[in-house]
């Protein structure tokens, strides 16, 4: 019988340092076959394996266009992302995936699209990003908005420049502690959404960062006429399997590994915000 | 239900058969004070005369004259180690410098499928569930799967439940009623035989037991009946989610947490909790890691560990995660309660939680 535990080998080709604590791996299978036959959607993500150390679920922030290599962003935090952080071009380590729902693309075809994110949580919607510039003509106006703690931890920062020059495209960035020549709102972005331009009549908005950050955001959200059923919030957990078994990542009766980790606003506001859930 | 009767002195046919048979058998025997599973050769190594007194934080075997080898109703050991085993290896992989990392699956199979004698309604029901958790969901576990898929389970009916016991409450007991190969209701002279599946009744034929009499099918129904209406504790409805989930804010969630002692006893002996964590065993020469998994439980302050924060810093919230799961959450992934009734929580605490009582007062006014 098939073990679906069981991870399949891939290397590093490639590791960009995003900023002091934050970087990129990108990967490929060892197998060539493996690997031509590996898809994912926005939004799922990957256990990563370092050798003797374990597995942590990471997002997968490359375009599942992109067949020639996937790409990972990690910040640098705990056991396993320590080690995962020394890994150089030519390492190996082991892979398991894709799991989980993606982000909701089909439903946001034809429709303005807004992306909110805060803290250091913007690798998985950063996806979603890239994906609707590649596609610009199948989405309505873009509008990102992405908060952080301190103005350095913005990392991809000529990559907001440039998306805030797309046109239908708006870019609202905000840091809690600014720094000199800090282009962008010194503040809270929750506090941005006056200046929005979209139709939140029929808008679909995605986000994912700190649960604080995203239940002030859906409030907003709500009073501006976004729908519930038209609000996704991507949820981590801890998670030790990511197939629905280690029972680590319960949130209320969903796993989040294999009913999320991205939910409509409808399936987690019972218990979003409620400590110890 | 027709069934055949069993003299006492067939009980020993019926487990030679099993072994001849191909089966590893096990069967309830005294170990160290406590009722648990062992190697099962003879039936003079079943608890024969034993009888459990059970009570919040407190499990005493008593032994008598009986002539019964289960007038007691549970031990703090469940199917669940034989199946979802205590700590596993999963895979393991080999690191050389040509090769890279090799990934190799772990055989568990074991090598003599199992037969397990004594085998109580609350464990089956138990059992039901961790097969959804395991074997149903979209992805299926090989290593459990393995150790199920010959499994061979011979129930035995409660006819002396504890004071822990609520099984009549949850709807899974006292009475097998499902899910085993053999049933026996035990009465003095020996047992009330009823198949549960064809392996069953093949090895029930092989026994060429007479059918049992009218009255001995009367004794054996009074018994389980009259086992149902001496259970003291109950639930206070069979789904409390509702109830539970709207008293998320209770006060009642702080005076349980200054008794509860986080230990995890409760999801230990659980019959059908499930969480584990997986960890790396590398050796010592760093040539080979073994990826294990292990049980874990949400009474650990890792369980709800991420990137830095512990989610539930706290023995409240994580009393709380326990029962709101237990008896709330559980019908939304599994269609029911994930509590069966056996009551060794209430026992094997050791400050003496009762689930039922913390339950009552959390969903006060509910009603069964």
């Amino acid at each position: 019988m098939s073990n679906p535990h069981l991870p399949l080998a891939a290397e590093v080709v490639e590791r960009i340092q995003e900023s002091p604590t934050i970087f990129t791996v990108r990967l490929r299978f060892s197998d060539p076959e493996q690997h031509a036959a590996y898809r994912f959607a926005p939004g799922q993500f990957n256990m990563l394996y370092l050798y003797g150390v374990g597995e942590v679920p990471i997002s997968i922030v490359s375009d599942p266009a992109d067949v020639h290599l996937f790409d990972h962003t990690i910040r640098s935090v705990g056991r396993v992302t320590h080690g995962l952080a020394r890994l150089e071009a030519g390492d190996r380590l082991g892979i398991r995936g894709p799991y989980g729902r993606g982000w909701p693309l089909d439903q946001a075809e034809g429709r303005d699209v807004m992306i909110v994110t805060g803290g250091l949580g913007c690798a998985p919607v950063v996806s979603v990003i890239n994906y609707i510039m590649r596609r610009r003509d199948r989405f309505r106006r873009l509008v990102i908005m992405q908060g952080v703690k301190h103005s350095d931890d913005l990392i991809w920062r000529n990559q907001y420049a440039h998306w805030s020059e797309q046109p239908e495209t708006q870019v609202l960035v905000a840091a809690d502690e600014g720094s000199a020549l800090w282009p962008w709102h010194v503040g809270h972005v929750t506090e941005l959404f006056d200046r929005v331009q979209m139709d939140f009549g029929q808008a679909v908005v995605m986000m994912c960062g700190p649960e604080g950050m995203m239940k002030v955001a859906v409030k907003e959200l709500l009073a501006r006429g976004i729908g519930e059923d038209r609000l996704f919030l991507s949820m981590e957990r801890s998670m030790k399997c990511a197939m629905g078994l280690c029972g680590h990542c319960q949130y209320g009766g969903a796993f989040v590994c294999k009913d999320g980790p991205v939910f409509s606003y409808e399936q987690v506001k019972p218990l979003l915000g409620i400590r110890g859930f | 239900m027709e069934s055949d009767f069993l003299p006492r002195a067939g009980l020993q046919t019926l487990l030679d058969i099993l072994r001849t048979a191909g089966y590893r058998c096990i069967g309830p025997q005294l170990q160290d004070g406590a009722i648990v599973y062992g190697d099962l050769a003879r039936v003079d190594q079943l608890p024969l005369g034993a009888s459990d007194r059970q009570a919040p934080g407190s499990y005493r075997i008593e032994q008598g004259r009986g002539p019964r080898y289960f007038a007691w109703a549970n031990g703090p050991q469940t199917l669940k180690p034989w199946l979802f085993v205590p700590r596993e290896s999963l895979w393991r992989v080999d690191a050389s410098r040509d090769h890279g990392l090799q990934f190799t699956s772990t055989e568990n199979a074991p090598s003599q499928p199992l037969a397990v004698i004594g085998v109580r309604a609350c464990d089956l029901a138990a059992l039901q569930l961790q097969d959804r958790h395991f074997l149903e969901g979209p992805f299926r576990d090989p290593h459990y799967a393995a150790r199920r898929s010959d499994l061979f389970l011979v129930a035995v009916d409660c006819s002396h439940p504890a004071d822990t016991c609520f099984c009549a409450s949850t709807g899974d007991g006292p009475r097998a009623d499902a899910g085993y190969d053999l049933a026996l209701a035990e009465l003095d002279e020996g047992f009330l035989v009823r198949a549960g599946s064809e392996r069953g009744a093949g090895i029930a034929k092989s026994l060429k037991c007479a059918p049992a009499s009218t009255a001995q099918e009367k004794i054996a129904d009074d018994e389980w009946q009259a086992c149902s209406r001496q259970q003291k504790r109950h639930l206070p409805s069979r789904d409390l989610r509702e109830a539970l989930f709207a008293n998320l804010a209770h006060p009642r969630w702080d005076t349980i947490a200054e008794r509860c002692l986080s230990c995890g006893n409760c999801t230990s002996v659980c019959p059908t909790c499930f969480c584990h964590t997986e960890l790396d065993d590398p050796s010592l020469d760093g040539s080979r890691s073994e990826h294990v998994r292990q049980w874990d439980s949400c009474f650990t302050a890792g369980h709800s560990y991420i990137h830095g924060i512990t989610l539930r810093e706290d023995t409240g919230k994580r009393y709380r995660q326990w029962l709101t799961h237990k008896l709330g959450s559980w019908h939304e992934q599994y269609g029911r309660s994930g509590c069966v009734g056996c009551g060794r929580c209430i026992a094997w605490c050791p400050v003496g939680i009762d689930l039922t009582e913390e339950a009552s007062i959390l969903c006060e006014g509910e009603t069964a």
